[in-house]
């Protein structure tokens, strides 16, 4: 069993602590009026209405229209709207960046957990752990193997610390062998893995396949 | 020496855990009560993070995601005066009662 | 918000990461301090979460600038390839004139 610590999830007598202890301040917040279940309840749907399907949704969009890709790495956010998509005013701005046969970037936040979660859902618990914040910045292509991707050396990796106020949402190179697919079918070539840059889209002959 | 959550560099070589952790209901509200308090102005992110920059090492490094946020938002919330430690200790012990 | 124009450094400009590790929160971290990157990006001025994570207004805003670097720079044997690169945003109040 791996190492629960890798990812800080180690659930024993601490989870039973802190859910209690979440809880009641919980119950406190209510009790005083400065909030209602509700307000939460609500605000926990909000947050899962966001998943990696958002993302491959948008993005698979892109492959196919090359006018739709330009405005969408040139301005994201009302991209993203074009799709139905509207941020919420608090959320931190999001910028996609294009992996392409010269150049491969990934992303990760070093310092905490930021992740374009407005847009694509909450990060994957191996995003916030130690091994990844530690090592893909010293070691990227390392990492990339440990996810079973590899590139050549005359592709640039680029890691993308996302320190502040902005967060990366990746657009994978699109396969080769998809030309004439459905929107509907290169939106599951895309992956959570491959929007964090992590690995590449699909092969449809592994959708296939599955 | 880096602190705590400055972790770009930091000698590492534990494999990257690919298991996904299935989230927990209480740990679903508390990402949803981070967002309510940041909504009413109450927290913002960056005073959330300060908080879990706090933490010593062995609890840094220890306590699972949301059990960190847990442990800022109490830190905030008393700070702020929102509740007291005292209000907080009583209403978990309250719980845990209930829960017997 | 501060526009651009009130930005110290273009892109393109050559620039050092600022050495320190202050008590409180900042968002700059070691493995970047006293490095020399490429400025890369310009974001316009956000609020200096510095100050915001002590319940302060994060005025004045800060030019916020996404920071190229060598990954050979950055670490000593670095295993990758000789052009991969590092970036991360930086604000300006961490940057210094090379």
């Amino acid at each position: 069993m791996a190492n629960g610590l890798a990812n800080g999830h180690n659930h024993g007598d601490n989870a039973e602590y802190y859910s209690l202890r979440a809880q009641a301040m919980q119950a406190l917040l209510i009790e005083k009026g400065i909030c209602t279940l509700d307000d939460i309840l609500t605000m926990a749907d909000k947050i899962d209405s966001r998943s990696p399907e958002d993302g491959a949704k948008i993005l698979a969009h892109a492959w196919v229209d090359p006018e739709y890709k330009k405005r969408l790495l040139a301005d994201a956010e009302s991209a993203f709207l074009e799709l139905g998509y509207d941020l919420p005013e608090t959320s931190p701005k999001i910028t996609v960046i294009e992996n392409t046969d010269e150049v491969h970037s990934m992303a990760v936040c070093t310092l905490c957990s930021c992740f374009p979660r407005a847009i694509i859902g909450r990060p994957p618990a191996w995003y916030k752990g130690l091994a990844y914040r530690s090592k893909v910045v010293v070691d990227p292509r390392g990492v990339l193997k440990e996810f079973g991707t590899e590139l050549d050396e005359s592709v640039q990796v680029r890691v993308i610390d996302s320190s502040a106020d902005y967060r990366y949402l990746i657009l994978p190179k699109r396969p080769a062998g998809t030309e004439g697919m459905s929107e509907e079918d290169l939106a599951k070539l895309i992956t959570q893995d491959s929007m964090i840059g992590v690995g590449l889209a699909l092969s449809p002959e592994s959708v296939k396949a599955g | 020496m880096p602190k705590v959550h400055d972790r770009g560099g930091w000698p590492n070589d534990d494999p990257i855990d690919p298991d996904e952790h299935e989230m927990e209901e209480w740990e679903r509200q508390v990402d949803a009560l981070n967002g309510v308090l940041g909504d009413k102005g109450l927290k913002n992110t960056d005073q959330l993070r300060r908080a879990i920059e706090s933490l010593d090492l062995k609890t840094y490094e220890t306590l699972a995601y949301y059990e960190k946020w847990t442990a800022a938002m109490e830190m905030l919330l008393v700070e702020q005066g929102v509740m007291t430690k005292e209000e907080i200790d009583a209403k978990f012990d309250e719980l845990k009662q209930a829960k017997l | 918000m501060a526009s651009d124009q009130a930005a110290k450094f273009k892109i393109g400009d050559q620039v050092r990461i600022r050495v320190g590790v202050p008590p409180t929160h900042f968002r700059t971290p070691e493995y970047i301090q006293g490095k020399q990157g490429r400025i890369d990006t310009l974001w316009g001025a956000y609020p200096n979460p510095e100050s915001l994570a002590y319940g302060g207004d994060g005025l004045p805003a800060q030019p916020l600038y996404q920071v190229e670097f060598a990954q050979t720079d950055l670490w000593r044997d670095y295993k990758g390839a000789a052009n991969d690169k590092l970036l991360i945003d930086v604000y300006e109040n961490w940057l210094e004139n090379i």
